[in-house]
């Protein structure tokens, strides 16, 4: 189980990293967007080994299901809780127990600062999905810590 | 073996096209360019009627006088084209599917490489090394 903590510990010096850089607390903004570049190029690497054995997908959900389940099996070691969607382009992908956020205070304490751990797996889903041919903006909420919250908007060309 | 190998980005522009007599190479460059409305056909037809063939190989895409033109599609729709010669006629399906097997592991690690831009030619050494091997040796 080591290689889990070694992408836990390289993930949190990212973000102080990031944080550092980007001139901390008041350039929020740039900090989340730098993050969901670099998860955004690391997504788009991802797939494309992923999906070497894999059969051809049929349409956008097929696409969803392989992301909520072996993508997100090889990044997280547990599949995407719910998947829900309004079959016109939005889908909401649940995690219970986000393994990002699960190191974290489940109290409200550090609600603040949840954007920014979710920022890099925003970009991984969208750099995964832009390179199976599905353009999409990604956004993530928390509102009780562990859980969390992935809106996939599919944008039609 | 292959006469040429080409790997053409989701857009359709070629990302890496190399053939073995250089005198000959505009005339590749319409070959494998003719291949990809083939290559659409073929992923067009998978998605309406043949559900169950959904493999990333497509085979023959469609033999000409001198030359047999094969082709593979990714998952990310980036498109593999070799072309063999005709004349070699013991070239089996299996060695040509594990030829597009090797191209794509090395396709990937490019991909991987964090300093390759997705998109770009490729510039790669270790790919240019596997697309050789492929090839028959110049004269």
């Amino acid at each position: 189980m080591a290689d889990e903590a070694l992408f836990q510990f390289l993930h949190n010096e990212l973000l102080q990293y990031v944080n550092n850089t980007e001139g901390g607390e008041n350039e929020n903004g740039r900090c989340v967007s730098k993050l969901e570049n670099m998860g955004f190029r690391v997504g788009q690497g991802l797939i494309e080994r992923f999906t070497k054995e894999t059969a051809r997908f049929k349409d956008e959900l097929d696409v969803m299901k392989f992301i909520c389940k072996d993508f997100w099996t090889c990044v997280f070691k547990k599949q995407i809780d719910n998947l829900r969607t309004n079959h016109q382009g939005i889908y909401v992908l649940q995690d219970n127990k986000f393994r990002l956020l699960s190191q974290l205070s489940a109290g409200k304490q550090y609600l603040e600062h949840a954007p920014k751990y979710l920022a890099f797996t925003c970009g991984l889903v969208r750099g995964g999905l832009y390179n199976l041919g599905v353009k999409s903006i990604v956004t993530a909420e928390v509102s009780v810590m562990p859980a969390c919250k992935f809106q996939v908007m599919i944008q039609k060309m | 073996m292959a006469v040429c190998v080409a790997v053409i980005a989701k857009e359709n522009y070629p990302l890496y096209i190399r053939s073995v007599p250089t005198q000959n190479e505009l005339k590749f460059h319409y070959t494998v360019h003719t291949s990809l409305d083939v290559v659409e056909e073929k992923i067009s037809a998978v998605g309406k009627a043949m559900a169950d063939q959904r493999e990333l190989y497509l085979g023959l895409l469609y033999p000409t006088e001198d030359y047999k033109v094969y082709g593979y599609v990714t998952n990310s729709k980036v498109k593999f084209v070799i072309v063999v010669d005709s004349s070699n006629t013991s070239l089996r399906d299996n060695e040509i599917r594990s030829m597009f097997r090797k191209l794509h592991n090395s396709f990937t690690d490019v991909m991987c490489n964090p300093f390759y831009n997705p998109g770009d030619p490729i510039q790669s050494k270790v790919f240019d090394s596997t697309v050789s091997a492929m090839m028959v040796p110049s004269c």
